[in-house]
């Protein structure tokens, strides 16, 4: 069986962003971009079960500019087999993304398809789920446990809700996004850096993938929540209870 | 990173913040041992008993009032080193308080014995002085104003920043009226051109880097203390940290001091070249306060650049530690940006203390180095490291590593060479030496003494192998003689013979006041003396501290 991991190229969790003061966006000149780290766990959940005998390979996807090969480059150090660089310089949203990654699950035919429950750049948590409805496949979302059984080819998922946890039983092939509880991501250590550079990184254009990639979402603005607005020092309980009672309009 | 990096600075305050000393006069209690307790006897001859309680706190001062001399004695340095405090020195009367008071204003005078026992403690919880009253001036003006008070009245201060020095410089020996500088955490100028950043002494590391990254700089040091220390104490002391290898000492700061009598020097200048006359902050910095009160600095900072990697890496041996750092000055050498070791006792204590860390490496070796690049070019820096280590992996050196994929990654890694010394404190008594010498000769101290201690102490080694800094520290179950007996003065001697410092940026404070001698001549530190005698002539700034006490009998 063949799993394919989408990761993501995104702003360092750790960074402080700041918005660009055109407002079109965040501004990630000069700032740290690494994997995503829901994407990190996917494929670390790829590689075990590649591990465990149930799979016999790991590809993995990226959709963004050049650098994205830095990313794949990431997950091959980690023990991803090979690696797709869907080249384009714009920014696609989840749709676009999910269209993007149907077709190429039709080219690749995998049993599984691995993504990180939602980037943390656009916090969207769409993707996975737009790309089962497209291929007409099963999902189970914010994955925290998968066990898989070979023979009955399913897999059984304890997905973590609002309300607690959820086991679901999905047939393969699916679509399993993961979440934080799922595993601890491996380091990608030194001779699994040396392999990886022999790893094959194939590019590929959405042309290719005859994909059309019109959206019909527009950002507008980007800006800054409103800043914390500094408290007042009240003198009294009295005086409280008026400010609360005129000024906030709360009691 | 710098989340980490705060978080662990709050546990160090927290910690020193923990006052578990509970004094209450005892006539009939006995003396117990010194892992738990320690008897502290005032000027009246009272028996007063400190509970310490929890086995974090094994280390007490001990005052012993001999008739009318009132002295001191530490333990974990050698038991040799007994202080008496000198009678030459006023003691505070309630006449000095109410002008303090009229200086600084009632709240500013601290007389309160909660922050008092807190300010008269340093980090380690090793050094205790019994200082009855704090002073917190709010700039340069009220310091001047109450150093020439204290200098009139001969009253001996000890200026204070965030305390968490250690080698007992920052704390009261005796009853040194403290001068605490935190009042004066101003950000004065910062010049986005050229980088340079004007502040009062008194501002926290970790807020000046904060500051310093929405303007896209950073600081040219970073330590462990970053959360608690000040700019005006890491002058002082020139502190090192994680970066100098990059950037080098705090001898390019400029700053304004005031003396011992009051008197104001101003050296404050944005200047990045001034070569007119004698370079006297250079006097200020390092000399822990025994020559003036840092009370502005002026410091260059550096562009803060993208592009930044880390790698953990294991070796057999150490002389593959020492061809490793050849070859990263060599093929890394711009990018180097940080260059740590630390040896498999230190990594098995850091794994046994510490919460949430694991090895990064899948394998135990004797040898863990942590290389950092720090460059503008994210993918160029990034095939420059991976190829050097691939390298040195193929020539054997290297027997395993890992290169941090992202931030938290690299915080974790990190995390383990900075946990070290909160390690140390949790596995109960710890004996600390800060060492410099030339790196083919550092690890070998580390295994004499393994040899000479044999089962009474765990004997860990680590540092910063770029600058040839070795931080060897003992560990054992408490403090004893004879453990204190095998190894002082053998670290210095040893040091001493191999032309090393027997205090690389620690500094001298009062733990090795007297040791000078195993580093300086005794030409050269007879000038330091008399400089000390110039700028502070009735030797009211931090007494005791630094310079041996044998310079200043009378």
């Amino acid at each position: 069986m063949k799993i394919l991991v989408a990761v993501k190229r995104v702003v360092d969790y750790a960074v402080k962003i700041r918005v660009k003061p055109d407002k079109t966006g965040v501004d990630t000149q000069n700032v740290k971009m690494s994997m995503n780290p829901f994407c990190e766990i996917a494929l670390e959940e790829a590689l075990r079960i590649k591990e465990a005998g149930f799979a016999k390979e790991v590809v993995a996807v990226s959709i963004g500019p050049s650098q994205c090969v830095d990313t794949l480059r990431t997950g091959l150090a980690m023990g991803a087999d090979r690696g797709i660089h869907v080249e384009t310089n714009t920014s696609f949203l989840p749709l676009t993304i999910a269209k993007i990654l149907k077709s190429l699950a039709e080219v690749e035919n995998p049993g599984l398809i691995f993504l990180g429950k939602q980037a943390i750049d656009d916090d969207c948590n769409q993707t996975g789920q737009m790309v089962a409805a497209l291929l007409g496949w099963p999902q189970a979302t914010f994955a925290s446990k998968v066990v898989l059984d070979k023979d009955k080819h399913i897999a059984t998922v304890d997905r973590e809700v609002d309300g607690g946890l959820e086991t679901l039983c999905v047939d393969l092939p699916a679509v399993i996004t993961t979440d934080l509880r799922l595993n601890q991501p491996r380091y990608a250590s030194l001779p699994n850096i040396m392999k990886a550079k022999s790893k094959p990184i194939k590019k590929m254009t959405v042309q290719d993938l005859k994909v059309d990639v019109k959206s019909d979402i527009e950002i507008l603005e980007v800006t800054e929540p409103p800043k914390r607005k500094s408290g007042v020092m009240v003198s009294s309980v009295d005086e409280l209870i008026e400010k609360l009672r005129n000024e906030a309009h709360v009691v | 990173m710098m989340m980490q990096r705060l978080r662990r600075s709050e546990e160090f305050i927290r910690f020193g913040c923990e006052s578990l000393i509970n004094l209450r006069p005892n006539k009939n209690s006995v003396p117990r041992s010194v892992s738990g307790f320690v008897t502290h006897y005032d000027t009246k001859g009272k028996l007063f008993e400190s509970n310490v309680g929890n086995h974090y706190n094994t280390h007490r001062c001990l005052g012993r009032n001999l008739g009318m001399l009132q002295q001191y004695k530490c333990f974990g340095s050698s038991s040799a080193s007994q202080i008496e405090r000198k009678p030459l020195f006023s003691s505070l009367d309630s006449k000095d308080v109410s002008s303090f008071k009229e200086i600084l204003g009632d709240k500013n005078v601290v007389e309160d014995e909660e922050r008092l026992e807190t300010a008269n403690t340093d980090w380690m919880k090793k050094y205790k002085g019994s200082s009855k009253l704090m002073l917190l001036p709010k700039n340069t003006e009220e310091v001047s104003q109450i150093l020439q008070y204290c200098d009139s009245r001969r009253l001996a201060v000890v200026p204070q920043g965030g305390n968490t020095g250690l080698v007992g410089g920052s704390v009261p020996v005796f009853d040194e009226v403290i001068i605490n500088v935190g009042l004066m955490n101003k950000v004065l100028a910062f010049d986005e051109v050229s980088g340079v950043l004007v502040c009062e002494a008194g501002c926290i590391l970790e807020n000046l880097a904060t500051f310093l990254d929405t303007k896209g700089f950073i600081m040219p040091l970073d330590l462990g203390a970053k959360g608690s220390c000040h700019i005006g104490g890491n002058v002082s002391t020139n502190a090192g940290g994680l970066r100098l290898i990059r950037y080098g000492s705090l001898h390019g700061t400029v700053l304004e001091a005031v003396t011992a009598n009051g008197n104001v020097l101003d050296m404050l200048g944005t200047l990045r070249k001034d070569n007119t006359g004698y370079d006297l902050k250079h006097l200020f910095i390092g000399s822990e306060g025994s020559l003036g009160i840092v009370t502005k600095v002026s410091i260059l900072t550096q562009p803060k650049l993208s592009s930044v990697n880390l790698a953990f890496i294991a070796c057999k041996d150490y002389l593959s530690c020492q061809k490793i750092l050849v070859e990263a000055k060599k093929n890394l050498g711009e990018i180097l940006s940080a260059f740590e070791f630390l040896d498999n006792n230190s990594m098995d204590l850091v794994l046994n203390h510490l919460d949430g860390v694991r090895n990064p490496v899948s394998s135990t070796e004797n040898f863990y180095i942590l290389i950092e690049t720090t460059g503008s070019d994210e993918t160029n820096d990034r095939e420059k490291l991976e190829a050097f280590l691939l390298k040195s992996l193929e020539k054997g050196l290297v027997s395993d590593g890992v290169i941090a994929q992202d931030i938290n990654q690299a915080s974790s890694f990190w995390r383990i060479r900075e946990g070290i010394t909160e390690a140390l404190q949790k596995a109960g008594a710890v004996y600390k030496y800060d060492l410099s010498l030339p790196v083919e000769e550092i690890y070998n101290i580390v295994n004499d003494l393994r040899r000479r201690l044999g089962e009474l102490a765990n004997v860990m080694g680590y540092g910063h192998l770029g600058d040839g800094n070795l931080h060897l520290n003992i560990s054992a179950a408490d403090y004893n003689d004879k453990l204190i007996g095998l190894i002082e003065p053998y670290v210095y001697e040893w040091t001493s013979k191999h032309r090393g410092s027997i205090s690389a940026e620690h500094g001298l404070g009062v733990m090795k006041a007297n040791e000078i001698f195993y580093s300086k001549s005794p030409e050269t530190v007879a000038i330091m003396a008399s400089i000390k005698k110039l700028l502070d002539p009735k030797g009211i700034l931090n007494p005791y501290k630094v310079l041996p006490h044998s310079l200043f009998s009378h």
